[in-house]
């Protein structure tokens, strides 16, 4: 492969818009450009402008001798680019003819077209970023809404890659400690105390439980919140998408999944998304074709993170509390929330509704569930309540104060083996077993870690024990 | 007198004897060059063999056919095995042994192997043609030829020693040390760096009053370093002593400080952190009051002990007076001083996998002068510097052990891939794979491959597939024996095991902690049968070996995973595929150190200090992976 060559892309979206922007990026950059660009002011030269400045003049094909368009260029220069190499951006007209035209002079005057994604990847081997930046790259142009956006950036950033340090530092410790005793047995040093280690070994889980844990949430941002909504046909479940939708003024669409038999309403809350999943409610029956709908909703219940119990005031109070219970069975409330939504509390007064809902069986059912709302999807009564309780579900803190969330399957897989190494580590210390497998545990929390960002080399272990410990006998 | 050789072994340390009975057991040609014949195989520093992560290397020297093991167990006057109450892979041999014995023992080792020759000289020169090696010139001017120069010269390469202001030029007291020799390589190229390091007095037993002191004492078990069933000792067996220093001490050594040449600027060069002089722990750990001083008898019979704990680089009057302020040392008498040492030693990162240079053609070095300390380390160099400059000779592949496979494939890779800035001594956390190299079964991971280089002999090999025989029919019955409740249960009460309430499978209980699988053959009678058909004086050893692959599968099946899966970066070979100084994407460092060492594959290149894995994951691209 060769990386010394010039590249150019088009960088925004195909089709026709006000303005559109190229790329180029490589040693020869500002060579090419100068071959076809005439600064407005003649007294300017290109390669000598100063690095972060803007340019405005003239595409030309001085073969033709034909002006393409106006322009403005950005000048970057090595290595304070986003590649790390000289980039220059020219912001032209955006039309497509005029966009390809000047890819094709770039073309014409030693550049390459760039392989989709050759632009990170120039970034990454001039080490302006790690790996795990990397792919956040291709998270945050494909993010779809606002918090995707920010767990995306703040990946890019470094986010994970500075709170793997952290950790790493703790494990180095933990494994120096454990390791003193192993190579250093016959030396005069002091062994660590128990305690600490149970103590470190339950930081560094917790600090991993945290990363993991945030998969789901960083997941969900990514791709949507899924929403089941279970309830009877009569209940308004299409008032109340339209109400949300309208409330929000966000865009619902419809996605007709190849594998997925439901219909999808995405519609996207506060800048996150959620993804409300039809479901063909829980009656209890005896036809064979409905008991397969209702064994099917399970599933859906299963899947979701936030399941939706709509009733109707109308209903009666045992088969609403029967739902609950019901819906309640099959709910993991660690992991999942239960909303129950009573729709239609327009049809009674408010007193009647206070009433009727703060009976002790109602008490009892509210403990239990997230909440118990009564809106009126028709009326929008009680809508902020319900918009409330599911943005609760997502820890819009952890994404506003820039707290590390995991995104990226691979390092999600990668954090989960090394979480189940460390339980081991933490079961080790408790069953008293030698250090060496307590180590060897480490060493694959630390092997596992290492496969995000970096590695931990035995020299450095080596060298915190003897920084630390009078050795030699 | 014959001039000509096939291979010339350079000193007579604890390498030079390896490389040489390797060389000769591979039917070369050998001539070994030594200074004094009297003092082969001399322990310059303390009396023992083995220890943490070293009793393994010997071990594995043993299981390729070398000879530390075998002197070891024969010169052995106190033997323990240490970690004993940690897991299988931090059980470590060490044997205290008799340093006369043991260096007559080498000599006579030595002596009755045809192909070896003997010359009594210092090498002063290297005869050097088209950048080959082609023999060495002697101080008395004789010049010796050969196809293959292994250099293994210790601390003798520019030896200075330091007592308080005194120097004193010397690989050891008493001994000359090697001059031009360094200076020689220097000018073609070799970096030279310089190290230092100590040993401490030896005190007269006659003049100790042990009562004040901690009796250690070996201990009582079937445990040795040599797989060969008659390898073992019928010396007397003795005692070291523990005691410490104390605040008195601590104060007349600060006193001293001033006139000791570590303090003053005298010396430089790096000494190993983990063994610290004494005036270095002081100084760097002010809060300890107290440190551990150890005494190890020097022979059977001698009463001259070494002080482990003490070495020291402070004028000779202060290091008495100070020690004569610690228990049981009021009155004692001292043979001599402790010094400190500073060497030359070549830059290890100069040289292949197999130990031969990469300036010079034909040149080997092994040892100490490749910036290591310890014998064992030094004799595991010896023994692969010896097989490789025999197998180039007879056109064979090279020997390479992996890291995975030995300390020696760690330790070796180690230097010439990460180099060394301090004396490189071996511990189990080098390792990456410390379970899979256990000190119970060096010979299966090793003695095969002994035994197809020719250095292994046949009855050697029998004895290993013999004992793999038994083990295995040992697990087979294990996983398929049943056994009743009321057959085991007084033996799971006897060691606090909880009962059983049904039958079940042997495999099951031998998994639970103070279960033994000796034990076992007295209840079941099946696995009793079998044992009686287990040669008596390996019956200990082969169900024992049983026992921890049975006990640790979990974790020797997890490492192995690891093992393999990381084996996939030692298979990318990448040699000779890259001009680093091109590739402006890597670090200066990384492009530098990469151009430097030539790694063979992305593993090792990984493993390189300033090669980041940033760098790692450019050359992965690179290659289009």
């Amino acid at each position: 492969m060769i990386t010394n060559d010039t590249i150019c892309a088009i960088s925004t979206a195909p089709g026709s818009a006000a303005i559109a922007l190229i790329r180029i990026t490589g040693s020869k950059a500002y060579d090419i450009c100068n071959n076809i660009f005439l600064p407005a002011n003649k007294k300017k030269e290109l390669q000598k402008e100063p690095a972060n400045s803007l340019i405005f003049g003239t595409i030309k094909d001085k073969e033709s001798k034909r002006d393409i368009d106006e322009v403005i260029l950005s000048l970057f220069r090595a290595p304070h680019s986003f590649t790390g190499e000289d980039i220059i951006e020219i912001a032209c007209h955006g039309a497509p003819f005029i966009q390809n035209e000047i890819v094709n002079l770039l073309i014409k005057n030693g550049a390459r077209l760039a392989q989709p994604g050759e632009f990170t990847q120039r970034a990454f081997i001039n080490g302006k970023m790690d790996l795990s930046q990397a792919e956040a790259v291709a998270d945050l142009i494909a993010s779809q809404s606002e918090s995707s956006r920010k767990v995306a950036f703040q990946q890019m950033k470094g986010g994970i890659s500075s709170e793997l340090l952290t950790l790493r530092e703790k494990l180095l410790w933990f494994i120096s400690m454990v390791e003193l005793e192993l190579d250093f047995s016959e030396e005069d040093v002091e062994f660590a105390d128990r305690n600490e280690l149970q103590n470190l070994v339950a930081e560094i889980k917790e600090h991993l439980d945290r990363l993991v844990n945030s998969f789901t949430l960083g997941n969900a941002i990514k791709h949507g919140i899924p929403v089941a909504i279970v309830g009877h046909t009569n209940a308004g479940k299409s008032t109340l998408l339209n109400t949300l939708l309208n409330e929000e003024k966000a865009i619902v669409s419809e996605i007709h999944g190849t594998t997925r038999d439901a219909i999808e309403d995405v519609i996207n809350i506060e800048g996150v998304t959620f993804r409300f999943i039809d479901t063909a409610g829980i009656r209890e029956t005896t036809d064979k074709i409905e008991n397969l709908g209702i064994k099917l909703t399970y599933d859906k219940i299963k899947k979701a993170q936030i399941v939706l119990l709509l009733a109707d005031v109308n209903d009666p109070d045992n088969k609403i509390q029967e739902a609950i219970s019901q819906v309640s069975e099959k709910i993991d409330f660690k992991n999942q929330q239960l909303i129950v939504v009573i729709n239609k509390s327009d049809l009674l007064t408010k007193e009647k509704i206070e009433k009727r809902f703060s009976t002790p069986a109602y008490k009892e059912l509210k403990e239990k569930v997230s909440a118990i709302i009564t809106v009126s999807a028709k009326y929008h009564n009680n809508i902020n309540l319900l918009i409330e309780e599911l943005l609760k579900t997502v820890n819009l803190n952890a994404i506003n104060q820039n707290e590390v969330i995991v995104t990226n399957a691979r390092h999600y897989e990668a954090l989960s083996n090394a979480l189940e190494s460390i339980i081991r580590v933490e079961e080790g210390l408790e069953n008293e077993i030698s250090g060496d497998f307590l180590a060897q545990d480490i060493r694959e929390v630390l092997h596992y870690l290492g496969s995000i960002t970096g590695q931990i080399s035995t020299d450095e272990i080596l060298g915190n024990i003897f920084k630390n410990f009078c050795i030699g006998k | 007198m014959l001039r000509s050789y096939d291979i010339i072994i350079v000193g007579g340390g604890h390498a030079g004897c390896e490389a040489a009975m390797a060389c000769g057991n591979l039917g070369m040609n050998v001539l070994l060059i030594t200074h004094d014949m009297d003092r082969i195989a001399q322990m310059s520093c303390n009396p023992a063999i083995g220890g943490i992560a070293k009793g393994q290397i010997v071990r594995e020297i043993d299981s390729l056919g070398g000879y530390m093991g075998i002197v070891t167990d024969f010169s052995s006057i106190q033997f323990r095995m240490l970690n004993r109450s940690k897991g299988p892979a931090m059980w470590s041999p060490r044997s205290q042994c008799d340093r006369i014995l043991f260096s007559r023992k080498w000599r006579t080792i030595l002596e009755s192997n045809s192909n070896i020759s003997f010359w009594q000289d210092s090498v002063e020169d290297l005869i050097i043609r088209d950048k080959s090696v082609h023999g060495v010139i002697t101080k008395t001017g004789i010049e010796f030829f050969a196809k293959k120069v292994i250099l293994t010269t210790g601390t003798f390469l520019n030896g200075l020693m330091h007592i308080g202001s005194v120097q004193i030029e010397g690989g050891r007291i008493s001994e000359p040390a090697s001059k031009g020799l360094s200076d020689k390589l220097q000018s073609l190229g070799f970096n030279v760096g310089r190290m230092k390091t100590g040993t401490p007095v030896r005190v007269d037993g006659r003049s100790v009053d042990f009562s004040q002191m901690e009796e250690q004492a070996g201990e009582d078990s079937f445990y040795k370093f040599s797989y060969l069933p008659d390898s073992g000792t019928t010396l007397n067996q003795r005692s070291c002593y523990i005691t410490y220093t104390n605040s008195d001490v601590h104060s007349v050594i600060n006193k001293g400080l001033s006139s000791s040449p570590m303090y003053d600027g005298t010396i430089q060069s790096t000494g190993p952190r983990y063994c610290p002089s004494i005036e270095t722990k002081i100084v760097t750990f002010p809060d300890k009051s107290l440190h551990q001083l150890y005494l190890e008898p020097e022979g059977e019979s001698t009463v001259e002990y070494y002080l482990n704990g003490f070495s020291s680089s402070l004028p000779s009057e202060i290091q008495f007076e100070a020690l004569r302020l610690v228990p049981g040392l009021q009155n004692a008498k001292f043979f001599r001083a402790g010094y400190a040492i500073e060497y030359d030693y070549l830059d290890p990162q100069q040289l292949y996998h197999t130990l031969q240079s990469k300036l010079l053609n034909n040149l080997y070095l092994a040892g100490q002068i490749n910036g290591t300390t310890g014998y064992e380390e030094a004799a595991a160099q010896g023994l692969i510097a010896g097989i490789n400059a025999s197998l180039n000779l007879k056109d064979q592949k090279l020997f390479k052990l992996d890291r995975d496979e030995a300390y020696i494939g760690v330790l070796i890779d180690d230097l010439v891939t990460k180099g060394v800035d301090e004396p490189y001594r071996m511990f189990t956390s080098r390792a990456e794979y410390r379970i899979l190299l256990r000190q119970d079964d060096a010979d299966v991971r090793l003695t095969p491959r002994g035994y197809s280089i020719g250095l292994v002999n046949k009855e050697r090999y029998s004895l290993l597939q013999e004992k793999i025989r038994y083990r295995d029919e040992i697990i087979n019955l294990i996983n398929n024996i049943s056994i009743k409740p009321e057959q085991v249960n007084p033996y799971l009460k006897s060691v606090n095991s909880s009962s059983l309430k049904q039958g079940v499978k042997l495999s099951s209980i031998v998994t639970r902690p103070h279960i033994k699988l000796k034990e076992l053959g007295d209840i079941v009678e099946e696995l009793d049968r079998f044992y009686s058909t287990i040669p008596g004086e390996r019956f200990e050893e082969i169900i024992e070996s049983a026992e921890i692959l049975i006990k640790y599968s979990g974790y020797i099946t997890r490492e192995r995973k690891i093992a393999d899966k990381l084996h996939r970066l030692e298979n990318i070979y990448i040699k000779d595929k890259f001009d680093y100084s091109n590739i402006h994407t890597i670090s200066t460092e990384g492009r530098q150190k990469l151009a430097l060492i030539k790694p063979e594959t992305i593993g090792q290149a990984s493993r390189i200090s300033g090669v980041s894995p940033a760098d790692i994951n450019v050359l992965l691209v690179l290659l289009g992976r």
